[in-house]
């Protein structure tokens, strides 16, 4: 008889579960569309990324991001329809020059993220080619647009993925640089 | 002036709602006819209180009133009508609005085609309506309140999402959420059967109808959602497994097996509790596919009004309705009597296989929604998508359909196998010549070709069912017609919806694995072939719409030589969100459907063209309408249509009635 009550009781011991897991799931500091990084707080990827063709600005490499500067490398691409979204912010903190902004131009075809720059304006000190995708994927990346700040000492110190938005530009970026550059 | 007229009944429609929910349940407790008696006309008053709010969101939709702040943010002067009275659905706010006029409009229903219900029943059905009422009014006026007010109104509004303009779209969400809402209905009389102590053939006879007229909805809802994400977000593809889409689908795998459960209930007076249960999950998981998406516990790429501020009030009504009706069937189920018995293969045995498989389908399906977030807890972040569910869902669904021919020639109680598997003998050969034909035309693989088969499997069988049925070439053609005519509705209904869900089948199975696709880069006058058709980009313009500007290819299409289509795939990019949409262009064969779609130019005068042939994709849409239509022709049974017969004191004798 009480084994034929606890079948009854089944239901509502599954749905306190998952209740459970909803309740977990609403939790303030979760948020579903973040990615970790295993990047975190390790060197940047050794690699050496050739100029884009037709740009006057160098290409980029490892040594570029232990200069002692805090630097922000930002993965963009023409075809990349977000990267358009985010772009007049990183050409507002361009202006600013608080902070190097470097670009890593991902899977693109050089003279398309060229017309892109010349449309858009370049917001870039430094800009590397990654047109197979073989260095994103030494540093992890997962889709475009992605952002990493890089302290100093050139170690990856935050990984933003998808388009920054005013927010996370204030909330997160911004606050961070200031704090790594102490 | 008219916004606080639609503010101010929504208020009285939450203070209706308490009397609804309060006054008929102590009455039935306590035996008192004039408290019974209120539940009716309150349940209407509750619908002309909610309508009034809803006619008037939409008057300041339709009159583009921008000093009603959910009106800002989600239309624009510029939209056409049609779109402008879409965005009162088209929104969280919105949205919620008509999911409380639903609920009132089938509240309404029961209470004015419910006149035979005996008076304690109904009394309790409405009650428990106005209870789920009352939680989603309070989360509507307290949470989510469309008709506040902005000072000073701006010029313009900020325009609907893009990829709501579309007609598939304006009337999705209403089909949606009448099939989900009809399921709150179902629920009620589960609640109200527990609080009785009694199910019986009648609770059955009232139930399945409610069941079967919100499945029929919520089938169009799917299909609706599913054709709307293959022309409008441009990859061809109908179904994604995206959370959104499952949230819809789970519901439809429970009402599915509700729907045959409460047949066992009716005819056999068997399976009561577990139908009881079946009534509160899929009313349950109706509720989650609602507000799953809304409450940012889940991310998906059609989630267009999340919030995760709002997520407590929503997580906190699912607690206290679902936690609550399944405490209360704790307690109370295990008092209900069990009724007839039956042999292992007998129909009411094939009914408890398809409620099993049914439900365990649809656990996987809930399993693959809620991974991201069991697998956070674990400590790292990963989603499951189509190679899971082609792993776990398939495998499950291949033995229901394997039986679904079966089960129509099962008699009740006890039934003779190896008989019914005699009569199904055609539908074997139907189902090998399926087989090999696609064998032949495709060249494999295996598996697809199998499961070809096995749609004509439970095509034929269906089929050879309904025949066997009106005698078809066994007696004369007159005798058959008058068989057919004299065939209650239901068993027609029932053909149509087997035979509709194999034609889906074949549709699925073909356009996922035959597709062929192609990407390319073409400048006017280019010319490539696909599947045998040859697609010649003439030219690409600039066109502008009411809203939007559009880049309009001109695509003809032909097929040795022979004219075939011209096809008009467009790229829009909307004004005021500055957003892009793909429409594209698709031409249908029956077949096949040729569809292209236009990207980004590259630039030098080139343009991404893509374009797709899709192998029988116009079936899935074929056999959804035909499982709807099945349901439909069901409904219009007589047998429903008269409703339930009095009830006697005492155990119902089911066999009198099948």
């Amino acid at each position: 008889m009480i084994a034929r009550r606890l079948i009854y009781l089944a239901p509502v011991l599954v749905f306190a579960v998952v209740a459970g897991y909803f309740l977990w799931g609403l939790g303030p500091d979760r948020n579903p569309r973040e990615l970790p990084s295993v990047m975190i707080d390790k060197p940047a990827p050794e690699f050496t990324a050739d100029p884009l063709a037709g740009m006057s600005v160098p290409g980029l490499s490892t040594a570029d991001l232990r200069t002692g500067q805090v630097s922000l490398v930002n993965v963009f691409a023409s075809w990349c329809i977000p990267c358009r979204a985010e772009h007049p912010l990183l050409m507002n903190l361009a202006q600013r020059g608080e902070v190097a902004i470097f670009g890593l131009n991902y899977k693109n075809k050089p003279a398309e993220a060229l017309a892109w720059l010349e449309e858009l304006g370049n917001p870039y000190g430094r800009i590397g080619t990654d047109e197979s995708g073989r260095i994103g994927i030494d540093w992890g990346v997962s889709g475009v647009p992605e952002t990493f700040v890089v302290d100093g000492a050139g170690r990856i110190r935050y990984r933003h993925w998808g388009p920054i938005d005013r927010d996370a530009m204030e909330s997160i970026i911004l606050p961070l640089i200031e704090e790594l550059r102490g | 002036m008219i916004p606080e007229i639609g503010h101010f009944a929504l208020i009285l429609a939450l203070a209706v709602a308490l009397v609804q929910g309060s006054l008929p349940i102590l009455g039935a407790a306590r035996g008192k006819q004039a408290w019974m008696a209120t539940a009716a006309p309150t349940a209407v008053l509750q619908l002309v209180l909610v309508l009034t709010a809803f006619l008037a969101l939409m008057h300041a939709y339709a009159t583009s009133d921008f000093t009603v702040a959910n009106v800002v943010l989600n239309s624009n002067s510029a939209m056409p009508m049609l779109y402008k009275i879409s965005a009162t659905w088209g929104n969280h706010e919105g949205s919620m609005l008509m999911w409380v006029l639903i609920l009132a409009a089938f509240g309404a229903a029961v209470a004015l085609f419910g006149a035979n219900l005996p008076a304690p029943l109904r009394a309790r059905v409405l009650s428990v309506q106005a209870w789920i009422a009352i939680g989603f009014l309070a989360f509507s006026l307290f949470t989510s309140n469309p008709f506040e007010r902005v000072f000073p109104p701006p010029l313009d509004g900020n325009d609907l999402n893009p990829l709501l303009q579309d007609p598939g779209l304006a009337f999705h969400p209403p089909m949606l959420y009448m099939g989900y809402v009809g399921f709150s209905i179902a629920f009620s009389f589960a609640i109200a059967a527990l609080i009785e102590g009694r199910v019986d053939a009648a609770w059955a006879r009232w139930v399945r109808p409610w069941t079967l007229a919100a499945w029929c909805f919520l089938t169009a809802g799917i299909a609706l959602g599913s054709w709307w994400a293959y022309y409008e977000l441009g990859w061809g593809g109908w179904w994604f497994w995206d959370p959104v889409e499952n949230v819809s689908f789970m519901p439809w795998l429970m009402g599915t097996a509700l729907l045959h459960s409460a047949i066992v209930v009716e005819k056999r007076d068997a399976l009561k509790s577990w139908t009881v249960l079946l009534a509160i999950l899929t009313f349950s998981l109706s509720l989650i596919g609602t507000f799953i998406v809304r409450s940012g516990l889940l991310t998906s790429v059609h989630a267009f009004a999340t919030d995760p501020e709002r997520g407590l009030f929503i997580l906190a009504l699912l607690f206290v309705t679902i936690g609550g009706s399944l405490i209360l069937y704790a307690v109370r189920a295990p008092a209900l009597k069990p009724g007839g018995l039956f042999a292992p293969v007998s129909r009411e045995g094939g009914l408890i296989i398809n409620n099993l498989l049914l439900t365990v389908a649809c656990a996987t399906v809930f399993l693959g929604t809620m991974y991201p977030l069991i697998a956070e807890t674990f400590g790292y972040k990963a989603t499951v998508g189509a190679p899971f569910y082609t792993a776990t869902f398939v495998p499950i669904m291949t033995p229901l359909i394997v039986l679904m021919p079966l089960g129509p020639f099962l008699s009740w109680k006890r039934a003779d196998l190896a008989g019914v598997v005699g009569r199904l003998k055609f539908a074997l050969l139907a189902s090998v010549a399926a087989a090999a034909l696609t064998l032949y035309l495709q060249r494999g693989p295996v598996i697809p070709v199998l499961a070809m088969g096995l749609a004509a499997w439970l095509f034929a069988g269906a089929v050879i069912e309904w025949t066997g049925r009106v005698k078809l070439f066994r007696t004369s053609p007159a005798e058959s017609l008058r068989r057919a005519l004299g065939l209650p509705r239901s068993a027609h209904g029932m053909t149509l919806a087997h035979a509709g869900m194999a034609v889906a089948i074949a549709g699925m199975v073909a356009s996922s694995t035959w597709k062929v696709e192609e990407i390319l880069i073409m400048r006017p006058g280019d010319t490539t072939t696909v599947a045998g058709y040859d697609y010649r980009l003439e030219k690409v313009e600039r066109l502008q719409g009411p809203n939007y500007l559009s880049d309009t290819a001109t695509i003809t299409v032909t097929r040795d030589g022979k004219p075939v289509a011209t096809q008009r795939p467009e790229k829009r990019s909307y004004f005021v969100q500055n957003m892009p949409t793909t429409e594209a262009a698709i031409h249908t064969t029956f077949l096949a459907d040729l569809y292209t779609a236009i990207g980004d130019p590259d630039g030098k005068g080139g343009q991404t063209v893509r374009i797709f042939y899709e192998p029988l994709v116009p079936w899935i849409w074929i056999g959804c309408l035909m499982m709807m239509l099945g349901g439909a022709v069901s409904l219009s049974d007589r047998r429903l249509r008269v409703g339930a017969p009095k009830r006697k004191s005492g155990a119902v004798p089911a066999a009198a009635r099948a």
